[in-house]
């Protein structure tokens, strides 16, 4: 979604590409003001911040800008062979038509405009009673004060309640718990803190690939450098200690790798990590002196037979304390991801352990030059992590709503893997969870070699054609980190309604073999 | 959190009953109602279904309607797209042009996000070069806030301070600032000139005249202009008004107005919003160069703006109008918390300066009261056995004492051998009183 926003900007401020590649191309910046005398601007990109250069080519996007264009152009009654453009890119789930939990809107609602605590019928008990207790904690009672920059108190020993009953009884001491605005913002805190050093000394931070592009995006601003470690697509996408030692033993000799971030359940891949893979990472940090970043946004998507979510935390604590006393990690959750597809309020939390009480003081200060996270994001965090409970009476709604959200997002996900897996040239793991498919599409010779006349990779050539026909926008997976020759990925949610996700998938299906037959 | 917080914290013996907390800019914080109006939109739009109640007000609904249509599936819970809503986005550019006149600014010039002070660091990330051997400089004022200097330095930048002039109402003055750049110039690459106006701490409100000086300052030095226009609506003194940067900048005509490069931040935490929690803020960039616009896209985008903060800035840009079945209320709830402030910022004169030892300036504008306390030797001399800055002395006497909370003057930054304290005027006239017994107090008991 990163570039989506980027590119549909460029088209509202009528910059075109050419227009900007010929200022790139040399000629000078420099406006004549009325007497002649040239000035060249302050910031312009030679003066601008380097680093921030590199963040560039982790969140390029031309193939959502097009997907715009194209949105404009059907809007204006051009023809084309399909009648809408499907985003199926964006991990989005409300503005793919899931509905959000009642409960929480009430909540929320009631939050808000606490007058309405005073109708009769309009809202539960429950939820007018939560909206008390969530209030009474906000300075002025209002979810318009400032919160502390860590978050407020109330929230947090709700946080850390959760963090230990799923935990199965692991200690969570609410002094470790920041509340962020969404996970991004606590990872890229952590990160800021990891990011130190010059040359050989410099930062390095292993990331998986395939990787969701906020991490290099991240990397590339702090001027980190990134260490690419691959998983193992022939297992399900699971994370190979063989693999890791090779990534960190290569980069050792031009880096110092401080931190290892994992995604579990993975983006854009949807793995779960078993316990066992669990254990030996953990194992690998302690040894290798790395700092692990957990990122669990998705740790309620989890559909595929025998596979369970299992925490670092929980993981890492009943490893004994070799490693729970010694090992540092920080685990991110959001509210934007799971059952709640709560997106837009930006609301999450990290879990920082064993970290450096100077170091702590550091992250202390690095998060109050944000003032605070959003007030409406950490009320709906504390009702993420303390839902209703059986007996209360917006138990039943609350419950068959989660159950049908993740039951059809579970059925969504085999589906796509059936559908991808019955067309010849395509290969589709499991997906074991998150939001995501990531198949493997064969693209023929002739293909490969009209694409690189163009001067994209095959698989951007691939996702552009089937933009152009059939209206659907998938991500390639060289936006991803993973290259092939003949082979290239893309990535699709699975979030769209059930009935539109099968027309997708059948369309899909059409196109690869229209295009398979057509490069033949 | 501020040191003195910290210190209280630790567990000072308290002979009241409640801290009365007169710290902060957070209206809200202060118990002061948020407006109904913003509330109302806020709750239709995170709960539609009080569209079909006829609960609200007819103008609410439309307007709840009106931003969840451009909100994608139609819901608060999605992500927005770069410039937010689009509703939000063109009412922040239709405010503009009716602030300043002339045409309302391209969405694209407008970037919504958490807060005004996010906003502000991804500009400063965009001018700052923290690494190396020269790093990026900006001028900031003394005194000054906090977070801006902290995010300034967490990106490796310098904060060059130049010194407002208590004796003139706390004025900006160019040959201090051409002082400071010159002395800039040996320590870092000076990049940028931060200007608050109306201030904070201090209340002054700039004058166009001292506006224009500090725009030509700007073009023959060369620095970027970033100017935190947060309190903008919160002007009390009578012969006083606001005048926005870019308005000036535009009537000045060439070659300032299409050559000064200008980021003008505002946001839905102050004024008669005080939405501090909504984390609602944005950046508006004038003459800026379309390349690095680019990027400052791919900075902005990856944080847009938590939905219910652009609520508040729906509201902020496009308030109810006359005529509207809101506006009365609106008009009744504004006028009150205006009322209000103009009545403790004549309390402030009335009973500070009537003081022995302290002094205020004029309070032209802003959210606080910033006097000058004089400190008797025995109270410096106490000051240094504890190892404590004396106004954080004072400060911390006064909390032990009566209990109230306020800030001291170290903490933004002040001359030698001057101290002051800082208290917001959004409170109630109690505490004013409260405070100046206290001073009494503390001064015959222990000075």
């Amino acid at each position: 979604f990163l570039s989506y926003t980027i590119d549909e900007y460029l088209l509202d401020t009528n910059l075109s590409l050419s227009s900007l590649t010929a200022s790139r191309r040399g000629l000078p910046q420099k406006k004549m003001s009325e007497n002649g005398i040239s000035r060249p601007k302050v910031l312009t990109l030679d003066t601008m911040n380097p680093t921030v250069k590199m963040v560039e080519y982790a969140v390029r996007g031309p193939i959502v800008q097009r997907a715009v264009e194209l949105e404009k152009e059907l809007s204006e009654g051009i023809e084309k062979p399909f009648t809408e453009v499907i985003k199926a890119n964006i991990g989005d789930a409300q503005a793919m038509g899931q509905q959000p939990i009642t409960f929480f809107r009430q909540v929320l609602a009631l939050c808000s405009y606490p007058e309405l605590l005073n109708l009769d019928n309009t809202f539960p008990e429950d939820a007018k009673n939560r909206a008390r207790l969530i209030l009474q904690s906000c300075g002025g009672s209002s979810l318009g004060a400032y919160s502390p920059s860590q978050g407020i108190d109330y929230v947090r020993q709700d946080v850390a309640n959760y963090i230990e009953r799923r935990d199965g009884g692991v200690p969570c001491d609410p002094d470790n718990i920041y509340l962020t605005t969404g996970a991004s913002d606590g990872i890229t805190t952590i990160l800021k803190l990891l990011v130190c050093g010059q040359g050989i000394d410099r930062t390095g931070v292993m990331i998986s690939i395939p990787q969701y592009p906020l991490y290099s995006a991240a990397l590339a601003e702090l001027g980190a450098v990134q260490i690419n470690y691959f998983l193992n697509e022939d297992n399900c996408w699971s994370m190979d200690i063989q693999e890791l030692q090779r990534a960190v033993n290569e980069a050792r000799q031009h880096c110092h790798p401080r931190a290892l971030c994992i995604i579990n359940p993975g983006n854009p891949t949807g793995q779960v990590q078993s316990r066992d893979c669990i254990e030996d990472v953990i194992r690998f940090a302690a040894k290798e002196r790395l700092f692990l970043m957990a990122d669990e946004v998705y740790q309620d998507n989890v559909y595929a037979e025998g596979c369970k979510f299992h925490s670092f935390k929980k993981v890492l604590f009943e490893m004994g304390p070799e490693y729970s006393e010694t090992v540092e990690l920080a685990s991110f959750h959001s509210t934007s991801k799971c059952y709640m597809g709560e997106c837009g309020f930006r609301g999450g939390y990290m879990e920082v352990i064993n970290m450096d009480d100077d170091v702590k003081s550091q992250l202390t200060k690095l998060v109050s030059v944000r003032l605070c996270s959003p007030v409406p994001g950490q009320a709906l965090m504390d009702l993420v992590v303390n839902p209703p409970q059986p007996g209360e009476p917006s138990y039943n709604c609350f419950i068959k709503e989660r159950t049908a959200t993740l039951s059809a997002l579970a059925e969504k996900a085999k589906l796509t893997e059936k559908i991808l897996n019955t067309v010849p040239g395509i290969r589709c793991n499991p997906v074991q969870g998150a939001m995501y498919s990531f198949p493997c599409i064969t693209i023929p010779d002739k293909a490969i070699k009209e694409a690189l006349e163009k001067g994209q990779q095959p698989d951007m050539f691939y996702c552009m054609t089937m933009l152009e026909e059939t209206g659907i926008c998938l991500v390639p997976g060289s936006g991803f980190g993973q290259k092939r020759i003949n082979e290239g990925f893309v990535v699709m949610t699975i979030l769209p309604p059930i009935d539109k996700l099968t027309i997708l998938l059948n369309k899909v299906k059409e196109f690869h073999q229209r295009f398979t037959k057509q490069y033949s | 959190m501020t040191k003195l917080h910290c210190i209280f914290m630790q567990g000072v013996k308290k002979p009241f009953r409640e801290v009365i907390d007169v710290a902060w800019g957070d209206a809200q914080g202060a118990g002061i109602k948020p407006l109904t109006f913003v509330r109302q939109v806020l709750a239709a739009c995170l709960y539609p279904q009080l569209l079909d109640s006829n609960r609200l007000p007819t103008d609410v609904k439309q307007k709840a309607r009106g931003l969840l249509s451009e909100c994608h599936g139609g819901s608060m819970g999605s992500y927005t797209d770069l410039p937010g809503i689009p509703q939000v986005a063109r009412e922040i550019s239709e405010y503009i042009a009716r602030r300043d006149g002339g045409d309302p600014p391209k969405t694209g010039n407008i970037f919504i996000s958490p807060g005004s002070q996010w906003a502000l660091q991804n500009i400063l990330n965009l001018l700052v070069h923290g690494h190396g051997e020269v790093r990026s400089g900006v001028l900031t004022p003394i005194p000054c806030h906090v977070t801006t200097i902290e995010s300034l330095h967490s990106l490796g930048g310098v904060s060059v301070p130049y010194y407002l002039s208590e004796e003139h109402g706390w004025e900006l003055q160019m040959e201090e600032l051409n002082r400071a750049l010159e002395y800039a110039k040996q320590v870092c690459a000076p990049v940028a000139l931060y200007v608050v106006n109306p201030g904070n701490p201090p209340g002054h409100v700039q004058s166009k005249k001292s506006i224009q000086d500090v725009i030509r300052f700007a073009l023959e030095k060369r620095l970027f202009l970033l100017v935190d226009e947060v309190y903008q609506d919160c002007v009390y003194a009578d012969n006083v008004e606001f005048v926005s940067y870019k308005k000036v900048l535009a009537e000045m005509g060439p070659p300032f107005s299409d050559t000064v490069e200008l980021a003008s931040f505002h946001s839905a935490s102050k004024g008669f919003l005080g939405e501090a929690g909504l984390r609602g803020g944005y950046v508006e960039l004038v003459n800026m160069d379309p390349d690095v616009i680019k990027y400052a896209c791919t900075i902005f985008s990856k944080d847009t703006a938590p939905t219910p903060g652009q609520i508040a800035l729906s509201v902020l840009a496009n308030p109810p109008r006359l005529g509207d079945p809101s506006y009365p209320l609106y008009e009744m709830e504004t006028q009150q918390m205006q009322t209000m402030i103009k009545a403790n910022v004549r309390r402030v004169h009335e009973v500070l300066d009537s003081l022995p030892g302290i002094s205020c300036q004029p309070v032209e504008g802003g959210a606080f009261a910033f006097p000058r306390v004089d400190l008797p030797p025995k109270a410096l001399q106490k000051a240094k056995e504890m190892g404590m800055e004396p106004d954080t002395f004072y400060c911390l006497r006064l909390l032990e004492e009566s209990g109230a909370f306020i800030t001291p003057g170290c903490e933004y930054g002040q001359k030698e051998g001057t101290y002051h304290i800082r208290y917001t005027l959004l409170n109630d006239i109690m505490l004013m009183e409260v405070c100046a017994i206290n001073h009494i107090l503390i001064n015959c008991r222990h000075f």
